[in-house]
């Protein structure tokens, strides 16, 4: 089998049984990872542009460091997170990185829709590392792999999702893969952080945390989105964090073996006490951990990579 | 010089004509309509062009009583002269334009330099809609008096909503006092701000921030109070949500004086077209749920909703070419809205009489322009239409400086294929 698709826009057009082959392929690339020489030839000779139009660390990081196990030449653009500040267009700078023939582009940007865009004029793999408050693909793949881990299986699992959901890209991409992937999806979070309609996604709709995470097998967290956020959507954080922290005691509700899981970056003591993130149920690190292995697979199979 | 039209089928709703009939032109009027017009002898024919329009609809000038042709200003997305071209390449013999432009034409100078600039081109007739505020910023009415007497046929802030409910009440007393409509873009931007398509499952799975069909619902049944509290009346602009539909309906059986256009991309696509992001489904109001698409094509069946208008509102690739968010709103409209609104005829949720009546005497009467009709003595404004002409949407081909246009590339049934402005032929598919 191999991938037979151009770009990794999203979660939304993958069948199962691609979802299933990617993560086979993370798992076989993660042994590399614990090597001494963490590098194997794979890529040799191609290169790998990143086009960062949001701040990020762990995802850039995590991508540069995929492709050079894989001996992929990289190279980082940061750039300023509006074309309209800029004064160059996203469809100009993506015309003259194609100038310099590279082979796989990686875009983060804050629209909804940026890599659609390059995708479809480019010739290059286009990897999608997060658009504005669409869809994060190798998000949702390394959250899954980690399920996968804990689990065996995500078929039947009870999975709570909670936070700022209208503004979470990575909430659409896990949606999407986890009700694919056969689990029960209850999603959780203030009214005004509910989009609407979400339910046709397939989901339950909470709004209250106790009865979102009842018999959870996983509990997955996200911040606020504070800089999507259009106006202030919250009275406060002391608010939210009140109502919608996972802590020591609500987590009891949960199944005695929930794993908890979160996109990071963390907002210790807003949407997770620290006791949570730091304790036995978290699986936050090693998320980070197969990340780099998702993506190692990821930038193998687009290149035409076969298992 | 003489026009003579033969043996077409004229529809002329405003005197409940459809007929099969000639009709001759002469020194710009309409100087007689009556079956086998005699041809003169062939010593005096030679000022006299004969056309024959057998199979062919002829209708009194169509008129688009909301457009955006961007001059003063953008002169690089549209100029008067290529947005009138475009009007009469899709039918129009009259169009009406909004005075967002750069400076905003809320002064006589600017309405008149409008009609001087319509003249120059000489090409579709041109009424410039004045703003309704100074700078459309909502706060301090314009001088309607003075801009009437310029020659601007109706008040507008659109574009921006009139937030202010004291400042639409004025506006609407005052205008009618001049005997004036007010036409109304209706939008409450606290729950608009910000949004970028309908809100809805495709805006979540999109990610999008909705716009949610209340925003412009509260406006309107606010309109409607308004007019009904200081008995004068409003026009609703770009009808496109089953509950302002149903307020409008509403409000004209209680015998409100309330009027309504909506443009044919709200009853011709849904939110559905903006799955894959392309900004050329991006606008204002935003295309709605297929609900409310149904809930358009009813008020257009029952009467509810006047008129069709274009909202031409063309832009260059600088606005278009660029992420769906930062995207400017709008689509080029002149030169595709008669044959979208003609689907509605093969589809038999219009007659084509109803049709004509929607796009001629209608927004004529709104407006309170001497167009329309074709009495005999009246401005020989004519649109002929043929109804089963296939032909392929070719942005390229347009005469508007907008591409712009989601419709590029649709196969259309029926189009204008001659536009009469004045007697004078403005426009002519080869054919003919």
């Amino acid at each position: 089998m191999n991938l037979s698709r151009k770009d990794m826009l999203g979660i939304i057009d993958l069948s199962r049984e691609e979802i299933d082959f990617i993560l086979d392929t993370a798992e076989s690339f993660k042994e590399i990872s614990t090597r001494k020489i963490k590098k194997v030839p794979t890529l040799r000779g191609k290169t790998v542009i990143t086009l960062f139009f949001e701040a990020s660390t762990r995802t850039r990081t995590s991508f540069e460091i995929a492709a050079k196990r894989l001996s992929a030449d990289t190279i980082n653009i940061s750039a300023s997170s509006s074309s309209v500040v800029k004064g160059e267009t996203l469809i100009d700078t993506a015309r003259n990185l194609e100038s310099m023939n590279p082979d796989i582009i990686i875009i983060r940007h804050s629209a909804a829709g940026a890599a659609h865009i390059l995708a479809g004029l480019l010739e290059q793999s286009i990897i999608n590392a997060g658009d504005g408050a669409h869809e994060h693909p190798t998000q949702a793949l390394l959250d899954m792999l980690t399920i996968r881990e804990k689990k065996g299986t995500m078929e039947g699992l009870k999975i709570a999702i909670v936070g700022d959901i209208a503004h979470s890209r990575v909430a659409r991409s896990n949606i999407y893969g986890l009700t694919k992937m056969g689990a029960d999806v209850a999603i959780c979070g203030p009214a005004m952080m509910i989009p609407r309609d979400i339910d046709q996604m397939g989901v339950s709709v909470y709004y209250n945390m106790e009865d979102a995470i009842k018999d959870a097998d996983v509990v997955m967290m996200l911040r606020m989105q504070l800089e999507r956020q259009k106006r202030d959507l919250f009275p406060s954080l002391r608010e939210y964090a009140n109502h919608f922290s996972l802590n020591r005691d609500n987590i009891k509700l949960a199944k005695n073996d929930v794993i908890v899981m979160h996109p990071g970056p963390i907002n210790r003591g807003v949407e997770i006490t620290p006791e949570i993130a730091d304790g036995p149920y978290s699986v936050i690190l090693e998320q980070v951990t197969n990340g780099v292995a998702v993506r190692m697979a990821l930038l193998y199979l687009l290149s035409g990579g076969k298992k | 010089m003489k026009l003579l039209l033969k043996g077409g089928r004229v529809i002329d709703p405003s005197q409940n004509i459809d007929t099969i009939t000639d009709i001759l032109i002469q020194d710009g009027k309409i100087s007689m309509m009556k079956k086998d017009i005699p041809l003169p002898e062939s010593d005096s024919g030679n000022d006299l062009k004969i056309f024959d329009l057998k199979d062919k609809i002829i209708a009194p000038g169509l008129i688009d009583m909301h457009t955006h042709l961007r001059e003063p200003g953008f002169e690089y997305k549209e100029t008067i002269r290529t947005g009138s071209e475009a009007a009469v390449a899709g039918g129009f013999t009259s169009i009406a334009c909004m005075a967002n432009t750069d400076p905003v034409n809320d002064n006589r100078s600017v309405t008149e330099f409008i009609h001087k600039q319509a003249r120059l081109a000489a090409m579709a007739n041109v009424y410039p809609i004045a703003a309704l505020s100074k700078g459309q910023d909502g706060k301090i009415l314009t001088e309607f008096g003075d801009l009437k007497n310029a020659g601007a046929v109706a008040f507008s802030d659109d574009g921006n909503p009139v937030a202010d409910s004291g400042l639409m009440r004025h506006a609407l007393e005052y205008a009618y006092s001049f005997d004036m409509p007010v036409i109304s873009h209706c939008e409450d931007t606290g729950l608009s701000s910000g949004g970028l398509m309908h809100e809805g499952f495709i805006s979540t799975q999109l990610g999008l921030q909705g716009i949610p069909g209340i925003a412009e619902d509260i406006m309107v049944i606010r309109d409607i109070n308004l007019a009904g509290f200081t008995r004068t009346r409003v026009h609703i602009a770009h009808v496109s949500t089953a509950g302002s539909v149903q307020a409008v309906r509403e409000a004209r059986s209680a015998g409100i004086n309330v009027t309504a256009e909506t443009a044919p991309h709200y009853f011709t696509l849904t939110d559905e077209a903006l799955k894959g992001f392309s900004t050329n489904f991006k606008m204002y109001p935003p295309l709605r749920g297929a609900d409310d698409v149904e809930a358009i094509k009813e008020g257009l069946r029952d009467g509810t909703i006047d008129t069709i208008a274009s909202d031409h509102a063309p832009h260059s690739s600088v606005e278009k070419d660029v992420e769906f968010e930062y995207a400017a709103n709008g689509i080029t409209g002149l030169e595709t809205s008669l044959p979208l609104s003609l689907k509605l005829v093969h589809d038999g949720i219009l007659t084509i009489n109803q049709l004509i009546e929607k796009m001629s005497i209608n927004p004529s009467n709104i407006l309170k322009i001497p167009k329309g009709s074709l009495k005999t003595g009246s401005d020989a404004d004519i649109t002929v239409i043929d109804m089963n002409k296939i032909w392929t949407v070719d942005t390229d081909k347009f005469r508007s400086k907008g591409r712009n246009c989601p419709f590029n590339g649709w196969e259309l049934k029926g189009k204008a294929v001659m536009t009469i402005v004045g007697g004078d032929v403005r426009y002519a598919d080869s054919e003919l």
